[in-house]
């Protein structure tokens, strides 16, 4: 869609024109009820992802706050800003608050709630009162552990680490453990929902091998949610066990072990790391097929490589222990599955590239984010097979490197997929389109100041900077000054689609049914959708994807 | 009340192994007292399985999926021992 075929305002809006509200909208599940409570007690599941939006966009400014704290405060070797502790506690709010409060539920809590029912052509997810319930414990949840974080202090890190935070850390290491134990239930509860869902409400027609790959994505990452937080759960238990009552689990002292502890953590967080990235890769099937206007190329190894990804994924936990003191042998064989798990993410990025190509290309935001995460997500898949060759890692374990590797998978990767897909269904979600030329600058700035802020840590971890340390020789000086310069311009692109977005809500104009003219049967309702979605259930009757192509001519 | 009978069956029959835990823990020492509780433990979740989540009326579907974590936990005994064994 280019800026002049903008979809025009439908026929009966043109009524309205002066008008704030459209027809469509009057009807819509957007004002089906204005009061508070209509919102905090709603069990529409578009209004829930609506709930969810905001509550993310808000841990993911505080989480922001303390990153451009801990960049502030590497300007200068010595570290200057912060006190030692400071700086410990600032790392944690940031991981603990980006991870299980935006990454993990960013887009399947939002995107997959709008949408997994629209894409499937039902009228709500199958628990809709679980899934209210799922929003109040995660927000529980998050605000309790903002409150130990900022009141308390934890200064372990996301991680955790036994023996440090069972015997030696400061604060409220056992308080933050129920925390985001709580946060937990609410990733169990909202995975339940939507296996159920994808299971039980299909409509008439919609069989597996017709499903938008979204819907497979968020699929896949759901049998993690359900199957890996459980660990993460009793894990937190153990540490509070340990610490409150001096059981013997991971201290040697005690006829423990402390690698134990790394075990039982990765077993969760290395699967959490594919929750994390698994529903962006669903999105950027969406936003290529969308801006390609052709089939994906190889439909059945996409979804099936969602699914090997949620697998395998199970298998590679120990590559975060090389150095820890798990056995080489081990060690050799969590090595080779790293580099197994990197045969289903390849095959994707090659089958975009491949849908990619000679497609009738639109270079609209939601395409560019797209290319962004593909490129970024490419460079951390790789640096990632680095990381898992055993000789490689005894060197760059616990430097930049790889908090280099894993930020562009997850910021520029998910985050990027993430701002793809509110670019992308914005439009659906509220009823008005935004202006494109503001979408396409932010989404341009937001790749270079990602390469300006992480780029530079590759080479600082390279040379020997390790990670979690505020103090530093100088001569790694120059390279952290690049990283928070571009720290500073990737906060203010980031605030961008926020600002064009709110604009677009008063004063964009109405989007119609279908602006991007995809396929999908979430295009086939109005925008913003009525309450119950659907006026009578769908029937599909084709696979999706079904676009007319038009292929671009062979300059050769 | 019929239909109770048979859970408070079951519960007792959770009672008397939670028991024998104990005991266990108290006398038996060595892989054999971990044989042992293990053993129990295992007793102790098919009960579950079987009657408090009603899989015994459920079709294959579903005992498949409640399976699958068991599957999933034998995952992480799987590759533990392969670290403590050769460490
Ligand atoms: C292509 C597959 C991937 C491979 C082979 C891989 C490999 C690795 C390895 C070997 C490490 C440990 C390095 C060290 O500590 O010395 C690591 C760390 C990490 N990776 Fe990846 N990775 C992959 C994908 C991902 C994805 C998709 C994410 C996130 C969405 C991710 C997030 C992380 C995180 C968070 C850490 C560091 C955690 C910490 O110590 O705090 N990785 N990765
Ligand atoms: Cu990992």
């Amino acid at each position: 869609m280019t800026d002049t075929a903008l979809p025009q305002p439908e026929s009966s809006n043109f009524q309205n024109e002066g008008l704030s509200e459209t027809g469509t909208e009057r009807v819509s599940y957007l004002r089906a009820g204005h009061s508070l409570s209509s919102w905090l007690l709603t069990t529409d599941h578009k209004r829930i992802a609506i709930l969810y939006l905001i509550a993310v966009t808000f841990f993911f400014f505080i989480g922001g706050t303390a990153a451009a704290l801990i960049r502030l405060d590497l300007l200068t070797p010595q570290g200057d800003l912060l006190t030692n502790e400071g700086y410990n506690r600032a790392f944690t709010i940031h991981g603990v608050i980006m991870v299980w409060f935006f990454l993990i539920p960013s887009i399947p809590n939002t995107f997959g709630n709008f949408l997994i029912p629209l894409m499937i052509g039902a009228k709500d997810l199958a628990f809709p009162k679980l899934n209210l319930a799922s929003w109040y414990i995660f927000m529980a949840g998050g605000l309790f552990t903002l409150f130990v974080l900022i009141a308390g202090g934890v200064d372990t890190g996301w991680t955790f680490y036994t023996p440090l935070s069972s015997m030696f850390a400061h604060g409220s290491v056992v308080l933050a453990a129920v925390a985001v134990f709580i946060a937990g239930f609410s990733s169990i509860l909202t995975g339940l929902n939507f296996i159920v869902t994808i299971h039980k409400l299909r409509c008439p027609g919609m069989t597996w091998r017709r499903l938008p790959l979204f819907v497979w994505s968020i699929y896949a990452t759901s049998i993690i949610l359900v199957l890996a937080t459980p660990v993460l759960a009793i894990t937190l238990v153990l540490i509070a066990a340990e610490r409150l009552f001096g059981l013997g689990i991971f201290d040697p002292a005690l006829g423990g072990d402390p690698l134990l502890y790394q075990h039982l953590f990765w077993f969760y967080s290395h699967p959490a790391v594919y929750i994390m990235v698994l529903p962006a890769l669903g999105v950027a099937s969406e936003l290529v097929a969308a801006a390609a206007r052709k089939p994906i190329f190889g439909y059945q190894f996409v979804a099936g490589s969602s699914i090997a990804i949620a697998i395998i994924g199970f298998l590679v936990w120990g590559h975060h222990m090389f150095v820890a003191g798990q056995s080489m042998y081990a060690s050799a064989v969590f090595s080779f599955l790293s580099l197994a798990v990197a045969v289903p993410s390849g095959i994707k990025v090659y089958n975009w590239t491949a849908t990619l190509y000679k497609g009738h290309i639109s270079l609209d935001p939601p395409f560019l984010f797209a290319m962004s995460f593909i490129g970024l997500f490419t460079v951390g898949g790789l640096t990632g097979l680095i990381l898992a060759m055993l000789a490689i890692d005894v060197h760059v374990h616990d430097t930049y490197f790889v908090v280099a590797h894993f930020h562009y998978i997850m910021v520029g990767g998910t985050v990027s997929a993430f701002f793809g897909a509110l670019n992308y269904w914005w439009p659906k979600m509220i009823g008005r389109t935004y202006s494109l030329v503001w979408g396409r600058l932010s989404a341009i700035l937001i790749f270079l100041g990602f390469n300006l802020t992480f780029f530079p840590q590759f080479l600082l971890g390279y040379l020997g900077m390790p990670r979690r340390y505020h103090v530093y020789p100088p001569e790694f000086q120059l390279l952290h000054v690049f990283s928070t310069v571009g720290a500073g311009l990737l906060g203010v692109a980031y605030v961008m689609p926020f600002a064009y977005l709110y604009y677009s809500m008063r004063y964009g104009t109405p989007a119609g049914f279908n602006p991007w003219g995809a396929t999908g049967l979430e295009w086939t309702v109005p925008s913003p959708p009525p309450k119950h979605n659907f006026e009578t259930i769908p029937v599909v009757d084709s696979l999706p994807y079904q676009y007319d192509v038009e292929l671009e001519e062979d300059h050769g | 009340m019929k239909l109770s009978h048979p859970l408070l069956l079951v519960w007792v029959a959770l009672m008397l192994l939670l028991v024998s835990t104990v005991v266990a823990s108290q006398n038996l020492t060595g892989p054999f007292s971990l044989a042992v509780n293990l053993t129990i433990a295992f007793a102790k979740a098919a009960l579950i399985y079987w009657f408090y989540m009603h899989l015994r009326q459920e079709s294959g579907l579903a005992r498949l999926a409640a399976l699958a974590a068991g599957g999933w936990l034998a995952i992480l005994f799987l590759f533990l021992s392969l670290d403590y064994v050769t460490r």
